[in-house]
């Protein structure tokens, strides 16, 4: 079976805010998408389905919100589909959209992802009592804090390595100007000593709720040729999953997040992560999650993940950056910040990411995860198409 | 008419279904689900870890939380990690998003389910949620209302009448007699209107149901099954929604679909419409310009049962069960999303050669 070529010739993402009272749900995605038909140099007429995705409807408290907004992305007289795998969504939605494209279903594709938090309250909506289930009504940083404490104590890591993984992503925002969090006084001391929330982390360390949309233009080895600027080409990808709450669970480094980089790796030609891969562009919504995600993406032995972070590997100018748009501990539309993961990848090696590029930047990770460290999606875009 | 034709033969080797019933308040959703997953799993010998993909569909608005599927995925057995991915739509989409995975080549099969309990809330106030939420959501007008408006438009054009609709309800209701899944059959009255022109027998069941279907590709799908409903074209559109600027007498987007999918180049024997009102099967027919000599929705249809996002996937699973029977040789199956008929998606079915 030969598949087609996958290649992001078009990105768009608005300014994230905390509240975006200028637009409705339908202008905060048509912005992105214009944003990104516009990158590609097409029209709506030059898209042949859309494929949208959000985390959960009660976030802003429409059902089945791609019926309504079908009009707003022109999608009508179109295939148009709607994805959600929790807060994986937005790389997942990606990943099915070029799906369409490889399988030579559909030639160019439009994919978008987007939350409006302004509209309702994300705490609310993660906390509905649930019959027959133990209640978690601490809102996502009371799930994930055990987790971290378990790392930390597993990994012999000083307690010091989260506070500079914020401080790093919140300076890297600040080259970005879609970035929500433009913290211009931000320093480590500042980091350390805002209020503990869910010890051990504290409130600098944990993402901020906002509105916004990514869109990315996908298409074959025919609409790259005619794009006006250098494509990035999907090298790899792909989703796993595995249940919430299991005895042989483990959530520092679950299995779902370990296989879904091996298959990734193994469709790229990826031997060594840690020498063949440029960036990373990583699900971190509290800041602990970026040596713990560095072991379980195979960049780092078991346990030596915070070593890259202390030393400096992840910083913007380091050997391995991560997170070089400011990450999702700097802008979180939740259901768009997977997408912005996978899209912030493809600027990379477009060159095309202005201030926060990363010089060489051939091949870059892009990575989602979701639910209770259960539902994974990554890709890992190169300047260069998959068999040259 | 010339289509690229896929490059890989892709065919539903087996479905299961849930009785359908009013309430399932005793039972999760994981716990209505699971039969039905060891079910069709059963019927082709395959265990989960043999599932190369595996694609859900269900509405958090239905179960009143949000992330309802993540629990699902429990019933599944996602142990060792799976392959996985859901859309919030009918389960028919979720077919649709396996069918391109497999023609990728990333895998030769696919679990697909669907389930929907509309029980916990009243369903005709939760779907008012997916309208315009500016504009027309915060008016509530119902989907019994919205539907009503599309019967009013149909019988103002000339193209059916109230004694029509009757018919079409008791000839489904009559064919849902042997189908021991369906929640309403048999001879069940026309009744009152509940909004002008439709009366509660124009109307579908509340219910809550799970449906189940494995997909697989080329010689994996003989092996599975003895006679594979192939896949021979799969297209969905979805129009605008505002219903202001829509024809309610007419649906493009099943034309359009059904064009894409190759349902137009040779007749259909059987066909399974996802129409929950009465009314909608006159568009459908129209649209699909099916005649009377199509069987239409044998299995009794929405008409029957009506669980919200697995009555389309039902309806593939229908149309692949005839042919896995031997009761059809092509059939078309039909699902839709949205008010009035807003989304629709079709499909093509046809069983080897006899």
């Amino acid at each position: 079976m030969s598949k087609e070529p996958v290649a992001v010739i078009g990105v768009g993402q608005t300014k994230h805010v905390a509240a975006r009272r200028d637009v409705s749900i339908a202008g905060l995605v048509r912005e992105a998408a214009r944003q990104a038909l516009d990158d590609a140099e097409l029209s709506w007429a030059d898209i042949d389905a859309v494929v949208i995705g959000k985390a959960p409807d009660f976030f802003e408290g429409v059902m089945m919100p791609e019926l309504y907004l079908a009009d707003a992305l022109g999608a009508v007289g179109k295939p148009m589909l709607r994805v959600h795998t929790a807060g994986s969504v937005g790389g997942s939605t990606a990943l099915v959209a070029a799906n369409l494209v490889a399988a030579r279903v559909h030639g160019t594709v439009l994919t978008l992802a987007f939350e409006k938090q302004s509209e309702s309250n994300a705490m609310w909506g993660l906390s509905l009592p649930i019959p027959f289930q133990q209640p978690l009504l601490a809102g996502a940083g009371g799930f994930f804090a055990p987790h971290v404490r378990a790392y930390m104590r597993r990994s012999g890591a000083p307690d010091t390595v989260g506070s500079q993984v914020a401080y790093k992503d919140r300076r890297n925002a600040l080259k970005n100007p879609y970035a929500h969090l433009h913290e211009h006084d931000i320093t480590l001391e500042k980091v350390q000593a805002s209020p503990m929330l869910w010890d051990p982390i504290r409130y600098s360390e944990t993402c901020p709720s906002s509105d916004g949309a990514c869109a990315m233009i996908l298409t074959d080895r025919a609409g790259a040729a005619r794009a006006p600027r250098p494509p990035a080409w999907m090298l790899g990808g792909a989703m796993r999953s595995e249940p919430t709450l299991f005895a042989g669970k483990d959530f520092v480094s679950p299995q779902a997040g370990k296989d879904c980089a091996a298959d990734v790796y193994r469709q790229a030609g990826i031997a060594d992560p840690r020498r063949d891969i440029d960036a990373v562009e990583m699900y971190v919504p509290f800041s602990w999650y970026e040596p713990m995600w560095l072991e379980n993406l195979g960049f780092a032995a078991e346990g030596e993940g915070w070593k890259l972070t202390e030393s400096g590997v992840t910083e913007l100018d380091g050997d391995l950056p991560v997170n070089m748009s400011g990450g999702v501990l700097s802008t979180n539309p939740i259901g768009a910040s997977g997408m912005i993961r996978f899209a912030e990848a493809a600027l990379q090696v477009r060159g095309q990411a202005g201030e926060h590029q990363v010089d060489r930047a051939r091949k870059v990770l892009g990575h989602a995860y979701g639910g209770g460290s259960q539902f994974f999606s990554m890709w890992l875009v190169g300047s260069e198409p998959p068999d040259a | 008419m010339t289509r690229d034709l896929p490059v890989r033969d892709i065919a539903v080797v087996a479905f299961a279904q849930t009785d359908h019933r009013r309430t399932s308040e005793e039972l999760s959703e994981v716990e209505m689900l699971m039969p039905v997953l060891h079910r069709v799993l059963a019927q082709t010998g395959l265990k989960t870890a043999d599932i190369g993909f595996t694609c859900s569909g269900s509405s958090d608005y239905l179960a009143g939380r949000a992330f309802s599927f993540t629990l699902a995925l429990d019933g599944v057995g996602a142990w060792p990690p799976i392959s996985e991915s859901h859309v919030e739509m009918d389960g028919a989409w979720a077919l649709y998003e396996a069918w391109t995975k497999l023609l990728t080549g990333d895998a030769d099969t696919a679990l697909v389910y669907s389930y929907g309990k509309s029980s916990p809330g009243p369903l005709r106030d939760v779907l008012t949620r997916q309208l315009d939420p500016y504009y027309v959501a915060p008016l509530w007008p119902d989907s019994v209302a919205l539907a009503a408006l599309q019967a009013q438009a149909l019988v103002d054009a000339g193209d059916t009448d109230e004694p029509a609709l009757a018919a079409v309800a008791a000839r489904s209701r009559t064919d849902a007699t042997l189908n021991s899944h369906a929640q309403l059959r048999g001879s069940v009255p026309q009744g009152e209107y509940v909004v002008r022109p439709l009366r509660t027998g124009d109307c579908p069941p509340i219910g809550d149901g799970a449906a189940a279907v494995i997909l697989a590709a080329g010689e994996r799908a003989r092996e599975l099954c003895d006679r594979p409903a192939w896949i021979r074209g799969i297209d969905h559109r979805i129009e605008a929604h505002g219903l202001g600027v829509r024809d309610l007498t007419d649906s493009p987007s099943t034309r359009l679909a059904a064009e894409k999918a190759g349902a137009f180049e040779r007749p259909v024997d059987t066909a399974e419409l996802h129409a929950p009102f009465t009314s909608q099967e006159v568009v459908l027919r129209k649209a699909l310009k099916l005649d009377g000599g199509v069987r239409v929705n044998l299995s009794g249809g929405a008409l029957a049962a009506n669980p919200v996002m697995a009555a389309g996937l039902i309806r593939i699973g229908e149309a692949a069960a005839r042919i896995h029977r031997g009761e059809s040789d092509r059939a078309l199956a039909h699902a839709t999303s949205g008010p009035c008929l807003q989304q629709n998606l079709v499909a093509v079915l046809e069983g080897d050669p006899r």
